[in-house]
């Protein structure tokens, strides 16, 4: 992606339009963030200062501010990236339930550290703060899906099918749905009825 | 034991049917018109008769903060800002209920947004969210079809828009005074406070902020009555709680429990027992990683809610349970939470900005070893001078993880230095 230029697609200006009219008259700054996250989507995955400065002038607000909002928040990445984002959960919770595993795995995996990018630049290898879904522990997200309950074999397997070009499925990899406890709720057994009443 | 027939969220396993139709059939959306019906001072009423206390992290009362706002407009349109920015280590309802429980969420969002004269509410999702952004977009997209929100909201006289607005990545964030500002479009950074967001909000209009959970469990409550809500649990502690227990249980989960369920109960009837067995726990952090930490002997019989855990020394913040066993690292485990706190100080005020990375660098020492006996004292010393004198909480939450580890383990932080010294003086002999 060029980094000279940056302009939004008619379909992403259609997009930021419909964003723009979230906020009252007079405060569309508040679209920052997500004018912001559509340009970084639309460009590769990151945001050159050309991004910024086309995000401001839809705005009508000063570069600087849209600046500030962008090394800010951890989410904008102000420089290239590879093709798929892996990040590695290692917080307090995930740490108990084996996220150095999952770390070493994905490090062994795709042969980069922390911080990153693979030669052939299709992965970038991040280390994360809690991503909220600490019961499913160890967990990484890659992109915008969690892939959780993870262990080094699972972790191994979901790059690999990335590797291959196939879209591994999101969620649990130790067979359970969402939050539940594995081998099944503990609650809420009762078929339907309505609660409320 | 709670049952199933008072579980709020009937479908927070996702098992069922998320859409409209299905949200239906477990009972969302029956009668809303007609609690709207009542009126706004009825509805805040019943909401502080039920006891609800926020579900955020605080626990202050929802009622009592929605009877702040203005009965009265002063021109100036108020707003319901609903605070998704879940990140405290060991949380994880609000995604739940994003995903799986979503008309729940709007419902609500209405009748709280009703109750204090609010025709607009966003609700500020943390970024990494996405899929659970996109699963409440449908969610709102379905009630604006069906009628229920938009203009005359199910048929009520009453208009109600509301808005996803997705964060970035920012835990500071979850602070509602950052969280305003990120809203308007800058960086988030805690405001001061007063003006409180009651009288000066969002777009400096009176404006609440309340956790998704405090606004999800509202029209049960509305529908079933603030007698039976306030019948479950204890005095000042009622109702209903999703605990998110993570760590070294058999079974981590998230489950609806009853406030005041002893910490024991929970874990070994939801969560398959500590790995091992109960006698290997060694502490669990009860509400977050910002609680203190808690040794066995006070968890044998601790009660998981505001005062029960206030008493212990720790608290219930968003019961988010995080269990260690015997064979935990303690100080390693409040080590990487220090270098949490370290990372997401937004470095607006000093104790914070500078004191988080200071406690993050001692106590990567202290994991180690390399230091001074003196020095767990001054780093304690050091933990109460960031405490309480920050604009927000940030730097209260970096120095109690700290300071619970001191209070229960310190003749472990001791043992460490000494045995680094042995390992020292015998390479250096």
């Amino acid at each position: 992606m060029s980094a000279e230029v940056f302009e939004f697609t008619a379909d992403n200006r259609r997009k930021a339009v419909e964003f723009i009219a979230k906020y009252p008259d007079g405060r569309q700054a508040s679209a920052v963030m997500p004018l912001l996250d559509l340009a970084q989507r639309q460009n590769g995955g990151w945001l050159p200062r050309a991004a910024m400065d086309h995000v401001a002038e839809v705005l009508e607000m000063p570069p600087i501010r849209v600046y500030e909002v962008a090394t800010f928040y951890t989410m904008y990445n102000l420089k290239p990236i590879g093709k798929h984002h892996v990040q590695v959960c290692t917080n307090l919770p995930c740490w108990l339930r084996g996220s150095d595993g999952v770390a070493a795995a994905c490090r062994k995996n795709l042969g980069v550290d922390f911080g990153e990018t693979t030669a052939d630049g299709k992965f970038t290898l991040s280390e994360a703060e809690c991503l909220g879904a600490c019961v499913n522990a160890p967990m990484m997200q890659i992109d915008d899906e969690y892939y959780e309950d993870l262990d080094l074999d699972s972790t191994k397997a979901i790059l690999d099918e990335l590797k291959a070009g196939g879209s591994p499925k999101p969620g649990p990899r130790n067979g359970r749905k969402g939050c539940e406890p594995a081998g099944g709720p503990t609650t809420l057994t009762a078929t339907a009825g309505k609660a409320g009443k | 034991m709670l049952e199933d027939k008072d579980r709020i969220f009937n479908n927070i396993y996702g098992l069922k049917d998320t859409s409209l139709a299905g949200a239906k059939k477990l009972g969302d959306w029956d009668g809303t018109k007609a609690i709207l019906g009542r009126g706004r001072e009825a509805i805040v009423e019943e909401i502080k008769n039920s006891g609800l206390r926020g579900r955020g992290g605080a626990g202050f009362p929802t009622g009592l903060k929605w009877s702040f706002m203005p009965k009265v407009s002063d021109g100036r349109p108020h707003y319901l800002v609903i605070n998704a920015d879940e990140g405290e280590p060991g949380t994880c309802k609000d995604r739940e209920i994003l995903r799986h429980e979503p008309h729940k969420m709007v419902e609500g969002a209405l009748l709280a947004s009703f109750a204090m004269g609010a025709n607009t509410a966003y609700i500020y999702i943390r970024g990494e969210f996405y899929r659970e952004a996109e699963a409440l977009q449908r969610a709102i997209d379905e009630a604006y079809d069906a009628g229920l929100i938009g203009k005359n909201a199910c048929g009520s006289g009453w208009d109600f828009d509301f808005y996803i607005h997705r964060g970035a990545g920012a835990y500071i964030c979850g602070e509602e005074g950052a969280l305003l500002e990120s809203l308007e479009g800058k960086k988030g950074l805690p405001r001061m406070k007063p003006p409180f967001p009651a009288n000066m909000g969002l777009y400096g209009c009176p404006t609440t902020v309340n956790n998704v959970e405090s606004i999800t469990v509202t029209p049960t409550i509305l529908r079933r009555g603030a007698d039976w809500f306030n019948g479950i649990g204890r005095e000042k502690n009622t109702g209903t709680k999703l605990f998110c227990i993570s760590g070294h249980v058999n079974n981590p989960c998230t489950v609806e429990e009853a406030m005041s369920i002893p910490l024991k109960e929970l874990i070994e009837k939801h969560c398959g027992g500590v790995i091992g067995g109960w006698e290997r726990l060694k502490a669990v952090i009860p509400g977050g990683s910002s609680t203190p930490m808690m040794p066995r002997s006070v968890c044998d019989t601790v009660l998981m809610d505001f005062d029960g855990l206030k008493e212990a020394g720790s608290g219930l913040g968003t019961a988010a349970v995080i269990v260690m066993d015997e064979n935990t690292d303690l100080i390693r485990a409040i080590t990487r939470l220090s270098a949490f706190y370290k990372h997401e100080s937004c470095g607006q005020c000093t104790p914070c900005r500078e004191g988080t990375g200071w406690m993050w660098r001692m106590m990567k020492r202290m994991a180690v070893g390399d230091a001074d006996v003196d020095e767990i004292d001054l780093l304690e010393e050091v933990s109460r001078q960031i405490e309480g004198h920050t604009i927000c909480a940030l730097g209260d939450a970096a120095a109690w993880p700290i300071q619970g580890l001191i209070r229960h383990f310190r003749p472990e932080m001791e043992q460490r230095i000494a045995d680094f010294k042995t390992i020292r003086d015998d390479q250096a002999a």
